[in-house]
């Protein structure tokens, strides 16, 4: 007697339960939960960790709905819209597609749009639309500015986000909650489906699904809309481990070194291995020591963002194929898809950040049920802590991924140009339309006229600009485009991801004769370079690229002349020599917990809590809310320490507001380093005896008011307040953007943006991108949101040591003194430097 | 007070000099000529924002032509020059004059008061020949000097013109700075531009060879002060 049948889950039809069970398989609950839910016509955001089916569990409504729909019409018009943060997901989830349309033989055209499509499949997918559309955030935005989009998405009954907690944490995710608002008004029963790794805050996601009423009277507070929630489990818990070797590690440093050959051993007893790096610098030395000590030859391949994108394609087929044992990687990998059979998965330097490190652990072993399996390797006994405190988050599930975002003014104008482009539009439907983005709730009346102004004429209180006009209003008073012209700008400079200006890096040989140049012209292409990097080389530098030591021979155009250094040098530039994601606030709270509670050290490796031991001996432990102040003097020169833990880039920030004080407190400050824990400041007077001889002079100086005048006058010079400034110019519209391959134009024709800057600040310090600049910069490269909150958590709370020496803690940061360079400061001592040089040949 | 200003921002640098007039470099990008209380200043790209705006729809900030009167206000008031020279380009196209906000052209108006003005003419702004003060001239000779928009090729003795927007870049320890530049071999100067949205062209362009084919020194503006900086020390872009 043959086995009852199971029971018929609910919901799904013969033909799917079938090929479920066909396969083997058994639909999932959270599967079969989104079908119900998107059958009763709610949105939802599906959390899941990696390898739980959440692909197929987004797909499942719409495969089902397309299998039951009346056939014999030929055109249906497009039900689906897929977006992902990566073009190559679009196109990874477009193949994954065909297996169960095939098998259920159903009548399910499935399609990618990105930035690679023809413009001939272009403009027919507009004319006959697929039934599944998959494609990227900008290409979304480019269809929504279409004269057709109306008509194009008045069928659409789903929209499937993927990745949504790596896509709503940028300016990215800002653009496409806009075009979500509006999918949402040009078919009003649009469902929407979230995909998300585990979050913090899953609610964020969830209002980010789902219109918002407006949050302004007469709507008020009840206004607040969220998506349905759907939470799958846990799954195994990550085998994940911190890599401790017996050798001593440095204090400060982030190569790890030591650890190579335990990590080389590491990659000879797995089928895959990923190595994880947070820097392209470090993932070019880590290459390079492990195929120093590769002695069986094992295949170690090297994946980053400045790669050339030949390359990087190379060692993903590879890793497909499995022929790679290890693939040395940055952010590069951390997304998307899985290009072959991982089974370990190891993460050099700090972890920076809880999530951050599942997000990479997941990369192994993309079944859910078995462990995925993870080693962290601190490279300086800092980072051992560091690698504890993650170790701690991840067991006990905690998450640390940002808050929702406060939408970029910036965006928004570039989103107001293209539905000016789409057609006319209406101020107040528009305004209530963009309200209804998450994001842009909290968006005035006011200044949301000022960005139609902006986008109109370009927003400036002198009012130059009007018969120039790119948007008018008619008598109608409806908002139209001026012209073709302007329809072509916007759809040239959409987006808003801003690539750094970079430069191709070209290997050849040097020629002797011929200083600047290298033979042969065409010489292979290694990859490419941020521009700001390779302008501050001189020929005979030497720096690591592409796993090699190269030596810079000049600049030619847009390329960066090199040829391979002599066996055996070193690099001489260090590009960027710290990690750049900053250590998270949630992680640095843990590491200052850790470091105040001694009876916690025993899960330390022994040289961390030696060292520990021996801080609390010569100096003093602060507590989990203080912050430790240290003086002292050293070869001449008096020093300050302070470890916040707040950062590298809040500490920068810290940097040089203090010695802006200092400066004025006639303390002579001469130079200041941080890294993630803390700074170093050095100056010529003795702060110590200042601070003994003046009661309260610590305090004053670490007081918040430095986050105002101080902070103002800096920000205006700061030279990162003008990079995010260009970047905001570009997206706004202002100026255009460069596109690669495309030659770049003569020095006259373009205008620089920091001329721009700084022409603005000084005429009109509030206009709509001076503004945008200021929101970005609170959080983004200056990270003063988080400074603001240290020195409130530490008023009162200074614990200041004066010394006779230097402490244990502060010999961390004193290492990074000569390490780092602040970007655009001192321009001056640069300028005297070459001067004197000047001088020397003279008198010489 | 304003003597200390004035020292801080000029730079007499020994023996500096073209054709035997002494010449003292302006923090400001002017050049000073204090025999004959001269003011020279390049370039000045007046109305630039605007040209940008009819031209390529980019609406750049529309303060360019303030900002860069404002600067010679700046300069003029601390030197009271006799007489100004603008060395050509002052307009970024022809039609800048008729663009003009009203204040801006009332300030032009103020800064002439008292004193002669020359209006050089450049390649830019070859077609404005009246309407906004001064008077016009392709060429000016003043003592021993010849003050023109667009250098000539070959050895000009005693030479002062602009057109070509100097910038020297150093690059040092991983840094770069670029900035504005006089460029002088002590036969002949190249100004570098006034005008508060005026690019720059490195000094190490093909462009400087022919005139200064046996090197030059540049000086560039710095933040506080000016500084000589040798030919070698320059970096290409």
């Amino acid at each position: 007697m043959p086995d009852p049948a199971p029971p018929q889950p609910e919901g799904l039809p013969e033909r799917f339960a079938a090929w479920f069970a066909a396969r083997g398989w058994q639909p999932r609950p959270h599967q079969l939960d989104l079908l119900a839910l998107a059958g009763a016509g709610r949105s939802a955001l599906l959390v899941a960790p990696t390898g739980a089916g959440k692909t197929l569990a987004g797909f499942l409504p719409t495969l089902v709905a397309l299998s039951q729909r009346p056939s014999g019409r030929k055109q249906h018009g497009l039900h689906t819209l897929y977006v992902s943060p990566l073009k190559a997901l679009a196109v990874d989830i477009a193949r994954n597609l065909e297996a169960p349309i095939a098998e259920m033989g159903l009548a399910v055209r499935v399609e990618t749009r990105t930035g690679d499509t023809p413009s001939h499949k272009r403009t027919r997918q507009i004319e006959r639309p697929p039934d599944i559309l998959l494609t990227t955030p900008e290409q979304l935005a480019l269809l929504i500015a279409h004269r057709e989009a109306e008509e194009l998405f008045s069928t659409l009954a789903c929209v499937v986000l993927d990745e949504l907690h790596a896509l709503v944490t940028s300016k990215r995710g800002d653009l496409l909650s806009l075009g979500l608002a509006r999918l949402h008004r040009l078919s009003p029963g649009l469902t929407a489906i979230g995909l998300s790794a585990t979050v913090r805050e899953p609610d964020a996601l969830r209002r980010y699904l789902v219109p918002q009423g407006c949050s302004s009277p007469p709507c008020g507070e009840g206004a607040v809309r969220m998506a349905d929630l759907v939470v799958v489990g846990g799954g195994a818990a990550p085998d994940l481990r911190m890599l401790v070797t017996g050798r001593r590690l440095p204090l400060a440093g982030h190569t790890a070194l030591q650890t190579m050959p335990a990590i080389y051993e590491l990659i000879g007893t797995h089928r895959m291995v990923l190595v994880f790096v947070n820097t392209r610098l470090q993932a070019e030395y880590t290459f390079q020591e492990l195929w120093r000590i590769n002695e069986d030859a094992l295949p170690i391949a090297l994946h980053h963002g400045s790669l050339d994108a030949s390359q990087r394609r190379r060692v993903e087929a590879a890793m497909a194929a499995g022929q790679l044992r290890a693939i040395v990687c940055t952010a590069t990998l951390d997304l998307g898809i899985d290009w072959g059979d991982v089974d370990l998965v190891i993460n050099i330097g700090a972890p920076k950040g809880a999530s951050r490190i599942m997000q990479r652990i997941g990369r192994a072993n993309h079944r859910m049920d078995e462990p995925s399996k993870a080693y962290l390797v601190p490279a300086n006994q800092f980072e051992m802590l560091e690698c504890q405190a993650a170790l701690e988050a991840v067991e006990a599930a905690a998450q640390d991924t940002p808050d929702a975002r406060l939408g970029a003014p910036d965006v928004l104008a570039q989103h107001v140009l293209g539905m000016a482009c789409a057609g006319a539009f209406d101020p107040l439907s528009l305004y209530d339309e963009i309200v209804s983005a998450a994001p842009y709730t909290g968006l005035s009346w006011e200044d949301f006229e000022g960005v139609v102004d902006y986008v109109a004429t370009g927003g400036y209180a002198l009012r130059a600009y009007e018969r120039f006009a790119k948007i008018l209003r008619g008598p109608d008073g409806l908002w139209r485009v001026r012209d073709a012209r302007v329809a072509q700008q916007y759809r040239m400079n959409i987006g808003t991801i801003i690539e750094a200006t970079t430069v191709k890096v070209r290997l050849g040989r040097a020629m002797r004769g011929k200083p600047g140049t290298v033979v042969p012209r065409t010489g292979r292409v290694l990859g490419e370079i941020e521009e700001d990097f390779a302008d501050g080389l001189t020929p005979g530098d030497t720096f690591l690229f592409a796993g090699e030591v190269l030596r810079f021979e000049g600049l030619s155009e847009d390329e960066a002349l090199t040829s391979r250094a002599g066996p055996g040098t070193d690099p001489a530039i260090p590009s960027y020599a710290g990690s750049k994601f900053p250590l998270s606030t949630f992680l640095a709270a843990r590491v200052r917990a850790i470091i105040a509670d001694p009876s916690s050290w025993d899960r330390l490796p022994a040289q961390v809590s030696t060292y520990l031991g021996q801080q609390r001996d010569r100096s003093v432990l602060p507590g989990a809310g203080d912050l430790l102040v240290e003086t002292f003097a050293r070869g001449g020169r008096h020093y300050l320490t302070a470890f916040p833990f707040e950062g590298r880039l809040a500490h920068q920030t810290l940097g040089m507001l203090l010695t802006r004080r200092m400066e004025r407190a006639r303390l002579r400050p001469l130079g200041f380093a941080a890294n993630d824990y803390g700074i170093a400041i050095w100056m010529t007077r003795d702060l110590s005896e200042r601070i003994a001889l003046e009661p309260g002079f610590l305090d004053a100086l670490f007081a918040q008011d430095m986050l105002g005048d101080d902070l103002e006058a800096w920000l205006d010079e700061s030279a990162m307040m003008k990079r995010t400034f260009r970047q905001c110019a570009v997206i706004a519209g202002l100026i255009e953007r460069r596109h690669p391959g495309k030659k770049k134009t003569g020095r006259q024709v373009t205008i620089s943006t920091d001329l721009v800057y700084d022409v603005l600040r000084k005429h009109q310090p509030d206009h709509l991108l001076m503004r945008a600049a200021r929101q970005d910069a609170a959080t983004g490269l200056l990270d003063v949101v988080r400074l603001g909150v240290m020195l409130e958590r530490v008023q009162g709370r200074i614990v200041h040591r004066a010394l006779d020496r230097v402490s244990p803690l502060s010999v961390s940061v004193m290492l990074e003194i000569g390490r780092e360079r602040v970007y655009g400061e001192g321009a001056d001592e640069i300028l005297a430097e070459a001067e004197a040089q000047l001088l020397d040949e003279a008198l010489g | 007070m304003a003597l200390g200003q004035r020292l801080e921002r000029t730079a007499k640098i020994p023996g500096l000099s073209l054709a035997g007039e002494t010449l003292v470099l302006d923090l400001c990008g002017g050049l000073w000529l204090p025999a004959h209380r001269t003011l020279v200043v390049s370039d000045l790209h007046l109305e630039k924002g605007s040209s940008f705006a009819a031209q390529s729809g980019q609406f750049l900030p529309p303060y360019d032509t303030r900002e860069t009167l404002a600067g010679l206000h700046e300069v003029i008031a601390r030197l009271d020059p006799a007489c100004v020279v603008a060395l050509g380009d002052s307009f970024h196209d022809a039609r800048g004059p008729e663009r003009l906000e009203p204040g801006d052209r009332a300030l032009i108006a103020v800064l002439q008061e008292g004193r002669d003005w020359v209006w050089i003419a450049g390649n830019h702004d070859q077609a404005v020949q009246s309407g906004v003060g001064g008077r016009y001239a392709e060429v000016l000779a003043l003592g021993g000097l010849t003050l023109r928009h667009e250098p000539l090729p070959g050895a000009k003795e005693g030479e002062v013109a602009g057109h070509l927007h100097p910038c020297g870049k150093v690059a040092m320890r991983g840094r770069a700075v670029r900035r504005r530049c006089f460029v002088t071999d002590g036969h002949r100067m190249v100004m570098p531009a006034f005008g508060a949205y005026a690019g720059g062209l490195n000094v190490r362009d093909p462009a400087f060879e022919p005139l200064f084919p046996k090197g030059f020194n540049a000086h560039l503006l710095g933040d506080g002060r000016i500084f000589a900086i040798g030919k070698a020390m320059l970096a290409r872009d």
